[in-house]
């Protein structure tokens, strides 16, 4: 990971994309690096498309927005077909398994990761589509150590959920793991 | 005894006070002290809270620590006084514009919330200050500057509306009916919780010159004659009471007052140590 | 200065953590889009250190009730929205006049109206200035990052409690919504200084009465035997309404005068590059950091740009920004609105330097790379 690193994360509202990028903000944070987190926010985050990015920096942030991203997540359609063109051509897109990658993607380094359907399948619970991915980023690009990760989402999730999303995080963090082995051979 | 309650709980200084001769205001007040002597509050831990109008200047001429807020709002500003100190004693004196129209919401949140401050309501079914305008308890037909072919609007009883929001203590006592008003206002203070007392007090300036009532003292004898004790009320006819000052004690029931409520949060959350 | 705590906190929550960390004890509020997070983080933690929080049916309601509750000497603050903030005016007026302390956070949202409520904006820069009737007083302080919007809420209790004035914390969504690293005081450090109260005979008399030499009334809390009387109407040293000529344009002078006499304690702001510039944006809140990225950008390509970013928005710092206009050929005002403070650098340059301005009242937010393409075409 640069020094400086600038991601998105895209999908619907529901789905949790915005505290996917929390609890690896959190995490990052609990490294002792500086980071800056915000999101497009309100209605259309029920249903609509859902954005949130997240700059990470071992410097201080000056402009706290993406300007340039080394990141997408898209686990929708519609969200890789909007902001899939748009990014660098060095940034790493992550989607979902299910998706179709459109023709005009801005960067070729694409990782498809079956997220919603371990969510669904494995995990057993869809809503938990987020935290996977928070354990399959993480797992990918190396933001934290597992054990601060997992502080991090501990942080942030409902009291009463933390069995069912430790397996979330754990089974993200195969996926991630497995696609990093991957793409090294 | 008039004299020795203005010495101990006026402001002599400002007295006489700004309201017009044959005002029934100046009842009202006497009975507000004289409610206040009899049950021998402290000034120190009693504050007094009013709004804008004719009704709202009363809180000048009282020697308390007293707050002349904005137009509507005396029961919010009460609200933040009693929960920040809920040791208080908070009574509001308002009017029937202030407290019924422009702050009618903040009538009705306080009585759902039951939060306990003791309204007084000054009701001359008109707005004094402005000059005559009818008010939301002028009555449906009468005159008023802003009413000059009669009103077609529909008049509020204020203590239905309170209780109907949740008030734990309502009554309604008139100008004429001193004595009987002093013990209502007495049982409101002592009520914990939402109270609401109506006073019909007089205002032969605009609503009597309007509406052809004659001077004070006949528009204290239509009081008079035309006030029905709510015992006697309620063995009568619905059209018996049109047109017609039903007074007394009209609800009282027991509910968790609010900022008793909020205490036992503070406990709860662990803040009781600090 | 002891170890702190460092947490991940967004604008909002910092500005409660710093309202707790001065002591504010009482909390009003009404939900509205962005700031109800201050709400709810009010309603979790105050009864946590036995403060108290409540809901109230509206924003007038909610600005009657904080002024109700410092009227008891408790620290109280609010928190709303462009909507909300119209609907508090009223009530501001009435602690500027009556000179009740009391902190008002607006996360300003896109409007007019309704508007835009998750969308950013700085067009309340004006109504924070001149949104209550009259001639009154105010404080207005816009922090651009979450870090200092801590500490300027600390602030704005000491200056709103020493001087018993309304202070305005003016944030925009950009920086309530953005989540950073904060680092959080010690309540010995971080406490605000509490209003200065008297409770001897002349304060019993003549309550809005000032000491020699100072221009602050030191008003003891209700509740503690004083007895004195509180009015929005113009009053005497008394605390009375009086129609006196005289009384009135003393008391109106005095609380304007308590500003300027303490401006110097008021003023903050940040001037960056300013030495050898000869062009200079002025811009504050979250604007301010993608003008600085594009400043420091610029400086790469070797253009003589610097950002003057006033923190304290009201009182204008008119003085420090009048020693720039003498030195730029260029000022750049960049804000998230048709030209507001663009106006008061317009006064204040009084034609000594060009004044551009950048604006945008679309909801969007103003990008480092439009900022430089400004700063390149100003540069020439």
């Amino acid at each position: 990971m640069k020094a400086k690193y600038e991601m998105l994360f895209t999908g619907a509202g529901g789905q949790g994309v915005i505290l996917c990028s929390i609890i690896l903000a959190e995490a990052a944070f609990l490294t002792g690096k500086n980071v800056a987190q915000s999101q497009s926010y309100g209605p259309e985050a029920r249903g609509g498309l859902c954005r949130a990015e997240l700059v990470i920096d071992e410097a201080k942030i000056v402009y706290p927005k993406v300007t340039h991203a080394d990141f997408l997540l898209a686990l929708t359609q519609a969200s890789l077909d909007k902001y899939g063109p748009g990014v660098p051509a060095d940034a790493m897109i992550v989607m979902d398994s299910s998706l179709q990658a459109p023709e005009n993607l801005g960067s070729g380094n694409v990782v498809a990761l079956p997220i919603l359907y371990t969510a669904s399948k494995v995990v057993g619970n869809v809503l938990t589509a987020n935290i996977v991915s928070a354990g399959a980023i993480d797992a990918l690009l190396g933001i934290a150590p597992g054990a601060l990760l997992e502080q991090a989402m501990r942080m942030h999730i409902p009291w009463g959920t933390e069995a069912m999303n430790l397996l979330a995080l754990g089974e993200g963090s195969k996926l991630g793991a497995a696609a990093r082995r991957a793409a090294r051979q | 005894m008039a004299s020795r309650l203005i010495e101990r709980y006026m402001r002599g200084a400002y007295l006489p006070h700004i309201w017009c001769a044959g005002c029934g205001n100046g009842i009202i007040l006497r009975d507000v002290v004289q409610a206040v002597d009899n049950l021998r509050l402290e000034k120190r831990d009693t504050v007094f809270v009013s709004g804008i109008g004719c009704s709202s200047r009363a809180v000048g001429y009282l020697d308390f620590d007293t707050l002349h807020t904005t137009h509507g709002r005396a029961i919010a500003f009460a609200t933040g006084i009693k929960m920040a100190r809920p040791e208080l004693k908070v009574i509001v004196l308002t009017g029937d514009g202030d407290a019924a129209a422009i702050g009618g919401n903040h009538l009705i949140h306080a009585a759902r919330r039951n939060i306990d401050l003791t309204v007084v309501v000054l009701n001359n079914n008109i707005y004094g200050m402005t000059g005559g305008q009818f008010s939301p308890t002028t009555p449906i037909g009468d005159f008023s500057t802003t009413t000059p072919y009669g009103g077609i609007d529909p008049d509020f009883d204020i203590p239905a509306l309170a209780q109907a929001a949740g008030a734990t203590y309502t009554a309604r006592g008139t100008a004429y009916h001193a004595a009987q008003t002093t013990k209502l206002i007495e049982a409101a203070i002592l009520h914990e919780g939402f109270s609401v007392v109506e006073c019909v007090t007089t205002c032969p300036t605009y609503y009597g010159r309007k509406n052809h009532r004659g001077n004070a003292v006949e528009m204290l004898k239509w009081q008079r004659d035309n006030a029905i004790p709510v015992a006697q009320a309620r063995n009568l006819p619905r059209e018996a009471l049109e047109g017609k000052i039903v007074y007394g004690e009209l609800w009282r029931c027991q509910r968790p007052e609010y900022t008793r409520q909020y205490a036992a949060i503070i406990e709860r959350a662990g803040g009781k140590k600090q | 200065m002891a170890e702190g705590r460092r947490l991940l906190l967004h604008g909002n929550e910092a500005v409660v953590e710093g309202a707790l960390a001065a002591g504010m004890r009482f909390f009003a509020g009404y939900p509205i889009t962005p700031s109800t997070e201050i709400a709810e983080r009010c309603a979790l933690r105050l009864p946590q250190v036995g403060g108290r929080f409540i809901q109230m049916e509206d924003e007038l309601a909610s600005m009657a009730a904080v002024i109700g509750a410092s009227v008891v000497g408790v620290k109280a603050m609010t928190a709303t929205s462009g909507p909300g903030f119209s609907l508090m005016q009223e009530n501001i007026g009435y602690a500027a006049l009556a000179e009740i302390p009391c902190v008002i956070v607006d996360v300003q949202r896109a409007g007019p109206s309704t508007g835009m409520p998750t969308s950013p904006s700085q067009g309340d820069y004006m109504q924070a200035r001149w949104g209550t009737h009259g001639d009154h007083p105010i404080i207005v302080i816009s922090p651009s990052s979450a870090q200092e919007a801590y500490f300027e809420t600390i602030r704005a209790f000491t200056l709103s409690e020493r001087l018993r004035v309304p202070v305005i914390l003016l944030m925009d969504e950009t920086v309530g919504h953005l989540r950073e690293g904060v680092e959080l005081l010690d309540a010995s450090e971080a406490a605000a200084s509490d209003r200065l109260a008297r409770d001897d005979a002349e304060q019993a008399e003549k309550p809005y009465a000032v000491l020699p030499g100072e221009y602050v009334p030191r008003l003891s809390p209700f509740g503690q035997g004083a007895l004195y009387n509180i009015t929005g109407l113009i009053h005497d040293d008394r605390g009375f309404p009086t129609s006196s000529k005289e009384a009135a344009d003393r008391l109106c002078r005095r609380i304007m005068e308590k500003i300027a006499m303490n401006a110097g304690e008021i003023e903050r702001y940040e001037s960056r590059h300013m030495e050898d510039a000869q062009v200079c944006v002025v811009s504050f809140g979250g604007t301010a950091r993608a003008v600085q990225a594009a400043v420091d950008a610029a400086r790469g390509d070797g253009i003589r740009v610097g950002l003057f970013r006033p923190i304290t928005v009201w009182p204008f710092p008119e003085a420090a920004l009048g020693r720039i206009c003498g030195r730029v050929r260029d000022i750049v005002v960049a804000e998230l609105n048709g030209g507001q403070m663009k106006m008061e650098v317009e006064r204040v340059a009084a034609g000594r330097c060009r004044v551009h301005h950048l604006g945008r009242v679309n909801g969007a937010i103003l990008t480092p790379g439009e900022i430089l393409a400004a700063i390149r075409e100003v540069a020439g």
